[in-house]
């Protein structure tokens, strides 16, 4: 179920980045930023908590084991 | 002076960080090429960060922001902490995996041992080099054009022969180009991957703290956040793309013109609403004529730039970042990490630490607009900015060390790569594991990067003139295209040695192609407006999957290794 959550926000993720929304417009948030370069820094820390909740909920931890093991039969 | 000077001891500093992890270095070629597989998430964020940010963020982002507005981040940094990411998770960690169980050091013996093929290596290995050859080139091109504004005037009667009339006794870029290579020559040679971690290390919090560092400058420069924000051109009612602002020098403020001054004029928008907006903050298609000064006729010649990007463009572009999951200097990053668990703080800091080293820099491409001639060179432009805003020569020397630190962060696991993968994927591979000793192979790996380091300033000096931005795009795009393979290798049981070189030429012959079209690193795109990337990837996507399915599969011997049952997402 977690790894579901965090595979679908991965894939709303690409459909949030293309922000034809605001193709046209200019204006500043906060006085100094403009409308598209904020929403993307957003983006930005958006990424950082999708990150966040792979790391919680889809963290591989059969490949840590996996590579710590000791067979090495198949040693190239 | 005093900016060099200071520009000299970092530099300095860098070469007895150089000596220090030689002292710590253990003598083995497994020390040398992966750092005893010991580096920690900190240093595995930074070093990994640190490469991946080169010129090409600073100078290039800079630069292109000023050409094309605030739409470049976008275009690259927030789908990069999107992409990164998830190759780090799916791909790096895997890697990783497998590197430590079965001792891989590069890549090329991680492809060999999955496709059960010797010529794929013998294949790759020129790609490869030839890939990372133009990443190495914008570094020291970046580096050259960095340094010569912040020297302007520093000697006058050697240097004679400047880039552009004001910086005329800066230091030039061939001078530039060929210390730092000496510099990162010396340290990579002494330390090798822990030296490189190291350095990386430092020259990252260097750029980082110095790029905001010089953000808040040109801020204060620039009189103010909301004053900056007016700073970038206009277009008035009639059309004319107009300066409302410059800088005073001798009062060191910045002064609103009497009237506009007028430095363009707008060809063609699909914009409707044009008059009073500032087109570098929208992202639209908007092509305006201006004009630059002939530094030898003082005539002035009209150019025409086309400002934003078309959506196409923008929505393609999402194909550039995959490059990283094929970067060889990456992988070999990867194998250094201690444990799996070293990647964890990598993949939550790294869109992070692209927001906050890209966000400014935009910013100020898009404010210099303002201020400096439209025609000034686009890598130019941040040390421009430095040059024009920041008055104190120490602080300028600072923050130009920091753009160094970002570019030296990259030339060097780059060299290290190539002098790694061309030891143990063709010297050693051809000659056998017992015919040298591991001093012997170290002293190989180190020789090969000595010729690679000149190599690559001699091609920089030819390139001189490219455009930092574009020139890392080509790059990227090549591995990029060659990206289908590594995930095809990890995840896909059906994908054959077949498949795999089919898919490896379909990559390079595409990008050639297009790279050829382009003038051989311009910008091009396909269509309206597709980038090349999208195609090369998708030629060796479909190469990959028709020609695996129609050879042998692997043996299952491969299979379970590669595919043993260890997590739920083979």
């Amino acid at each position: 179920m977690g790894k579901l959550l965090v595979w679908s926000l991965f894939v709303l993720m690409f459909f949030l980045h293309q922000d034809f929304w605001w193709w046209e417009e200019s204006f500043l948030v906060f006085g100094f930023l403009p409308i598209g370069l904020a929403y993307h820094a957003g983006f930005s820390l958006a990424c950082s908590v999708l990150g966040w909740l792979a790391i919680q909920y889809a963290w591989p931890e059969e490949l840590e084991k996996f590579a710590d093991s000791d067979d090495k039969s198949s040693h190239p | 002076m005093t900016t060099l000077i200071v520009i000299l001891c970092y530099l300095l500093l860098l070469l007895s960080l150089g000596f220090f992890s030689n002292r710590l270095f253990r003598g083995t070629s497994k020390d040398y090429f992966v750092a005893s597989h010991s580096i920690g998430p900190f240093l595995l964020l930074m070093s990994v960060f640190g490469t991946t940010m080169t010129a090409f963020a600073l100078v290039g982002s800079t630069g292109k922001s000023f050409e094309r507005g605030v739409g470049t981040y976008g275009l690259m940094a927030s789908i990069s902490g999107l992409v990164h990411a998830a190759i780090f998770f799916l791909v790096g960690i895997r890697l990783w995996a497998f590197g430590k169980k079965y001792g891989y050091i590069t890549q090329i013996q991680f492809f060999r041992a999955r496709f059960e093929s010797n010529g794929l290596g013998y294949l790759l290995f020129p790609i490869l080099v030839l890939l990372v050859v133009p990443y190495l080139l914008i570094g020291i091109i970046g580096a050259g054009k960095v340094i010569e504004p912040v020297t302007a005037g520093a000697f006058p009667l050697l240097f004679t022969d400047p880039s552009a009339p004001p910086w005329l006794g800066g230091i030039p870029p061939w001078l530039t180009g060929l210390v730092v290579s000496l510099v990162v020559l010396t340290y990579v040679f002494m330390g090798g991957s822990r030296g490189a971690a190291y350095a990386n290390t430092l020259q990252t919090i260097v750029f980082m703290i110095m790029g905001l560092v010089a953000f808040v400058f040109i801020i204060d420069g620039l009189g103010g956040l909301e004053k900056a924000g007016k700073v970038p051109i206009r277009v008035n009612e009639s059309g004319l793309v107009v300066q409302d602002f410059k800088f005073d020098k001798e009062k060191d403020q910045l002064l609103e013109n009497e009237t506009p001054k007028v430095v363009g004029k707008v060809l063609d928008s699909e914009n409707s609403n044009l008059t009073d907006q500032q087109p570098h903050f929208w992202r639209e298609p908007t092509t305006v004529e201006f004009k630059k000064k002939n530094p030898k006729t003082g005539e002035l010649i009209p150019f025409e730039r086309e400002l934003g990007f078309a959506f196409l463009t923008f929505v393609t572009y999402l194909f550039i970042p995959l490059s990283v999951g094929m970067f060889p200097h990456l992988f070999q990053h990867w194998l250094t990490a201690k444990s799996a668990k070293s990647f964890k703080l990598t993949v939550i800091a790294h869109p992070l630490c692209i927001m906050i080293v890209w966000v400014p820099c935009v910013l100020v491409g898009a404010w210099a607009s303002g201020v400096l001639p439209p025609g000034i060179p686009p890598p130019a432009v941040l040390s421009a900015m430095l040059n024009l805003l920041v008055g104190d020569p120490v602080l300028t020397g600072l923050l130009t060390a920091g753009v160094l630190a970002a570019i030296m962060s990259s030339l060097d696991s780059q060299f290290l790569c190539l002098g790694t993968i061309f030891t143990n994927d063709i010297v050693v591979h051809r000659a056998g594991q017992n015919k040298f000793t591991d001093k012997q192979i170290i002293l190989i790996a180190r020789v090969f990067i000595v010729v690679i380091v000149a190599l690559t300033y001699a091609l920089a000096m030819l390139a001189k003139d490219a455009n930092v931005f574009d020139l890392a795009i080509w790059c990227f795009s090549g591995f990029s295209a060659l990206f289908p393979v590594v995930f095809a290798a990890l995840y896909w049981k059906r994908a054959t040695k077949q498949g795999a070189v089919a898919s490896i030429l379909a990559a390079v012959v595409t990008w050639m192609y297009y790279f050829h079209l382009s003038g051989y690193g311009g910008e091009y795109f396909v269509g309206s407006g597709i980038v090349p990337a999208a195609i090369c990837f998708g030629a060796s996507s479909v190469a990959m999957i028709v020609v695996s399915l129609v050879t042998s599969p692997p043996s299952l011997k491969t299979l379970g290794k590669f595919f043993p049952e260890i997590d739920s997402t083979s």
